[in-house]
């Protein structure tokens, strides 16, 4: 048990941490390091549709590479960055964000999770107030208050 | 009696919602994750003009107009294509215009595949640097898009169409398009 929380615990701070990453090796020149920023945030952001799991800025695959490049041409062009965003969710879909925005067709992977823990939520109070009214002392009834009686009796008399 | 029925339930619960998720479970691995749906289905195809590969001249989204066609994204490096082939030839001489995108490749490689393999194309369009690739949405080969005579992609197929349910599939929607 132990050791399962252990695992979760790491698996959980891995998955928040702020991904190290070794970009694979490009030079590009950036006018501001502003640009620079929201480049690294966008390919970051979006998903290497090759290599699935990994972000455009992680995967070496030659896909990946083209559109680093076309973000880059991108934002020396001056394209904002939801210019940038729209245009990837244009050709790829929604897929290609890692954070899909809220509309009906992704309804349920936003709110699923939510759901499903309320219902486990519910189940566990439900389960723990059943558990509760068996463990609760029933009232003894007359036999068993004449055997105490007689027990406290036979106590007495020692 | 109703008390039964409703402690039955209880009884039975973990095993419905165990058998549900299996359910979901079994449903999600039978997907294949790399079928990334596209956003560009009843969309006009993006604009584009490109050289071709064994000719001067160009291949636009102008030149898909007023056919039905399929545009076939396939390069000498790629394995799959090699494997699809046979049915894109079939395809070309039961009569369906199908033009290739020779994607991120090199001229005299392209030439030879096609020397060796057959060449099913109407015309070839060769995007050497995968640009044109990016506004079609493609990230991989094979990739085969339907294009109908507006000019509207209407069907988009990853991977290769030797595969008999996605072969079905493309056909049965170029049927609709054919009437």
């Amino acid at each position: 048990m132990y050791k399962f929380i252990s695992i979760l615990a790491l698996a959980i701070t891995l998955s928040f941490s702020p991904g190290a990453i070794s970009a694979p090796i490009e030079t590009f020149k950036f006018d501001s390091p502003e640009t620079e920023k929201i480049f690294h945030k966008l390919s970051e952001e979006l998903r290497c549709l090759v290599c699935q799991n990994q972000n455009i800025a992680e995967s070496n695959a030659d896909l990946a590479k083209d559109l680093r490049l076309e973000i880059y041409t991108m934002l020396s062009q001056g394209k904002t960055e939801d210019e940038i965003v729209d245009f990837m969710v244009q050709r790829y879909g929604d897929y290609v964000l890692y954070r899909p925005p809220f509309k009906p067709l992704t309804w349920v992977l936003w709110i699923g999770p939510v759901i499903i823990f309320v219902l486990g939520l519910i189940f566990v109070v439900r389960f723990m107030k059943s558990q509760n009214t068996v463990v609760a002392p029933e009232s003894l009834s007359e036999e068993e208050i004449e055997r105490i009686k007689n027990l406290h009796a036979q106590q007495g008399k020692k | 009696m109703e008390n039964k029925q409703s402690s039955l339930m209880k009884r039975f619960m973990p095993l419905i919602i165990f058998a549900a998720m299996v359910a979901l479970l079994a449903i999600g691995l039978t997907l294949n994750p790399r079928e990334v749906p596209s956003p560009l289905i009843g969309k006009p195809a993006p604009v584009f003009e490109l050289p071709l590969l064994f000719s001067e001249g160009s291949f636009s989204n102008e030149d898909l107009i007023g056919h039905v066609t399929l545009v076939n994204v396939w390069g000498s490096w790629c394995f799959a294509c090699r494997q699809e082939h046979e049915v894109v030839k079939q395809m070309s001489r039961n009569g369906v215009r199908v033009i290739g995108l020779n994607y991120k490749d090199e001229t005299a490689d392209a030439k030879n595949w096609l020397a060796v393999l057959g060449n099913p194309y109407k015309v070839v369009a060769v995007d050497q640097d995968g640009r044109i690739a990016i506004d079609w949405g493609v990230y991989g080969a094979p990739e085969t898009f339907l294009i109908d005579r507006k000019g509207i992609i209407r069907h988009k197929v990853i991977g290769p169409l030797s595969e008999k349910a996605k072969y079905d599939e493309l056909m049965a929607v170029m049927q609709t398009l054919q009437e």
